[in-house]
């Protein structure tokens, strides 16, 4: 490397940019080891729908709880303007649920409050994700998308009882 | 290093000009509904009172993001950037007359946009996901503004080209260059809401087509979206790189460092947009993963501009006088509104950048997304590091353009320290409640689920928001009267144009060098990018045909 033309990185930067990077590093490792070792995920395509059709036949024609068997439960959640269906669901402590949740209409969002349960819901796509329920009380689903006039009122519970 | 003494043509000065009136229009405008929706969270719905001529709460937020965010960012990037290369290269515009269609283009598709937007005929907010369908004219509108954008980018190549014909051998000076990698970058990351509008959007909301794809709108947006972000953040560093030096009476610390973030942010602004969509169910995790670890990349430009700009303020801060860890800080020229006002948006900045790596974190995002955290987040960094950054700018450059002095420092001062002091408020309530749970996009008034502990956070959100608009208006009737005024003392402004520690010529040809970089962005965005396009394009459903639900 010749003086004349040559990069000019200070001591104290070369420093900085080295914990920069052993910063950022370490953050992947760690969202690495929640993901796949804790097996905290983020959703990946399930399938695809019919939105002009899917309240019409099928699980979503009817949603609702299923229980696949004791303590497994598979949730259907549709969701439209301007309301969750089912709007009320009831499981017993311990329950795994795994939650199918598409739309008829426009866009929404499903949050469940206090859980990491919280995903876009697609016209045309489903949103699956597993949350187990270890702990009894009220849990809030609600909309998370502006979905119209009517979405700040859009919202369901799931009950786990003790 | 000869000292740049260029002046931009009164005809430029007036071109440039008219960039920052359109976007300070459009922040009048766009300003007015921040503090409705931050008082309706508090409990003091006033929109019930504007019934007459702002139809919901929907509306105005729409009207709040576009004109905020896509506007007055726009237009005053543009403008800004008209006069870095200008200055940078010591020359006028190539061919002014383009740079004058992309302008007009600009405007029109502005006024087209916000005829639907006002007659509450486009009320789907910034994001405009379909299949909530606005007015034809909201989509027109917004492509016109992209098109004109990318004209004047052109006539910035143009200039940019002519340059380094006339001048053999010399390094692009550091203003010039980052101005017109800014553009290029815009150019690039602006396809994918292109491609969403025009094969898409337009012709379903013309009626030329019954639906559209929502998971693959999502994508397109995204694909956009993200680098947005950088669109309004790189002039904010090129101030601080390339102005803000000379104004605190310093010099820029390190030239090939500042150059070579720029060159980073050409590569990796873009192939990262499904971090938006970690939660999207049409994407597969896989892929999510990948944009999470490129989305970590990006940051380390940032953190390398953190230092050149605290070293170089370090570095002047002492120079005058300023002693101790922190001395230096009292030191800087605080009295100058234009350094304040870009001073408080950096400090605000510092924690917009945490709160971005915890958005960008994966399965983190799980607790966040689509939270009130997301806008806290945001106002930390357009609205605060942008915005304040672009607030300092204007101090100088509208007496630069008009020649009249700003008719009160201490006004400037007003605006910008109310501008912060809301904004510590306010963000960091939004943070905490949406930690807590509330949704964002939400006139949490109305919903039914709102529990008893997030109510003095909610009051926070309204008390800060006011604040803010006492700042922010502070600041447009200052540069209006300014503007206008008849009694304005003749300004003798300079454009204060830094210069580097280190002699440009000295830095290394390969930060000079336009072909590397722009094989290797196109590179990554193939292989960030094109298997999930070809995947979701080859499987496109055109099914969902939505419509009006406000």
């Amino acid at each position: 490397m010749t003086s004349k033309s040559s990069m000019h990185i200070d001591p104290y930067e070369r420093n900085w940019i080295i914990i920069s990077i052993v910063l950022l590093v370490s953050f992947a490792v760690a969202i690495s080891v929640a993901g796949f070792a804790f097996g905290i995920q983020v959703p990946s395509p399930e399938q695809r729908v019919d939105p002009r059709t899917v309240a019409d036949s099928g699980p979503w024609a009817d949603p609702g709880l299923r229980e696949l068997s004791p303590g497994k439960y598979e949730a259907y959640i549709l969701a439209q303007t301007w309301s969750f269906l089912p709007r009320e669901m009831t499981v017993p402590i311990g329950a795994e649920v795994t939650f199918y949740i598409t739309s008829k209409d426009v866009q929404h969002g499903f949050k469940l409050q206090e859980t990491n349960l919280n995903v876009q819901v697609v016209p045309g796509q489903v949103s699956k994700l597993t949350v187990t329920f270890d702990r009894p009380g009220d849990y809030d689903y609600i909309c998370t998308e502006y979905c119209g006039s009517g979405h700040a009122a859009m919202f369901g519970t799931l009950h786990v009882e003790p | 290093m000869s000292t740049n003494t260029y002046e931009l043509s009164a005809a430029e000065k007036k071109f440039v000009g008219w960039h920052v009136f359109f976007a300070v229009a459009a922040l009048s405008v766009g300003a007015l509904f921040g503090p409705l929706q931050a008082l309706e969270h508090s409990g003091l719905d006033l929109y019930p009172y504007l019934k007459p001529v702002f139809k919901s709460y929907y509306q105005g937020l729409t009207l709040h993001g576009v004109l905020n965010a896509l506007v007055w960012t726009t237009f005053f990037i543009t403008g800004f950037l008209t006069l870095a290369v200008s200055k940078g290269l010591e020359r006028p515009m190539k061919y002014p007359k383009l740079n004058a269609v992309g302008f007009w283009t600009m405007v029109v598709g502005l006024v087209t946009a916000a005829i639907p937007l006002l007659l509450d005929e486009a009320s789907v907010l910034y994001t405009f996901y379909p299949p909530m369908k606005a007015n034809w004219a909201f989509y027109l509108g917004l492509t016109l503004v992209v098109v004109g954008s990318w004209i004047e980018g052109y006539g910035m190549y143009y200039t940019f080209a002519a340059w380094r014909k006339e001048n053999p051998g010399v390094r692009s000076p550091l203003a010039a260059l980052g101005s017109v990698i800014t553009m290029v970058m815009w150019q690039i990351a602006t396809l994918g809401v292109a491609v969403e509008i025009l094969t898409m959007l337009l012709p379903w909301s013309l009626g030329l087509i019954e639906g559209t794809d929502p998971q693959l709108a999502r994508t397109y947006f995204w694909f956009t979206g993200h680098p947005l972000v950088y669109f309004w953040l790189l002039p904010a560093y090129l101030s601080w790189y390339s102005f803000l030096p000379k104004q605190v009476g310093g010099k820029l610390f390190s030239d090939s460092l500042a150059r070579f973030a720029f060159w980073l942010f050409l590569l990796l602004s873009v192939p990262l947009g499904f971090h938006h969509q970690y939660v999207d169910p049409g994407v597969p995790a896989g892929w999510k993963f990948l944009h999470a670890i490129l989305t970590y990349s990006v940051f380390l430009p940032s953190m390398m501009t953190a230092f050149t700009v605290v070293a170089t303020l370090e570095k002047a801060g002492r120079a005058r006088g300023g002693k101790g860890l922190f001395g230096w800080l009292r030191t800087l020229p605080w009295n100058n509104p234009s350094v304040t006002a870009q001073l408080l948006g950096g400090i605000l900045f510092f924690f917009g950048g945490i709160g971005g790596l915890a958005n960008a974190s994966y399965n983190v995002n799980l607790v966040l997304h689509n939270t009130a955290w997301v806008p806290g987040h945001f106002h930390l960094t357009v609205a605060s590091a942008v915005t304040m950054s672009f607030m300092g700018i204007t101090y100088w450059l509208v007496p630069y353009v008009t020649g009249k002095k700003l008719i009160s420092d201490k006004a400037a001062h007003w605006a910008n320290w109310l501008w912060f002091t809301g904004m510590v408020i306010f963000s960091n309530a939004m943070h905490v409640v949406g930690l807590l749970g509330a949704p964002r996009r939400t006139p949490l008034g109305l919903a039914p689920y709102i529990p008893e502990e997030w109510s003095g956070h909610l009051l926070r959100v309204g008390i800060g928001g006011t604040i803010m608009f006492f700042g922010i208006y502070t600041y447009i009737i200052l540069l209006a009267r300014t503007a206008w005024s008849k009694k304005a003392e003749a300004a003798d402004v300079e454009i204060p144009l830094a210069q580097a520690e280190q002699d440009p010529q000295n830095t290394p040809e390969w930060l000079d060098k336009w072909v590397p970089w722009l094989v290797g962005t196109v590179v990554l965005l193939i292989v960030a990018y094109g298997p999930q396009l070809i995947d979701q394009i080859s499987n496109i459903s055109l099914n969902a045909p939505g419509g009006r639900v406000w």
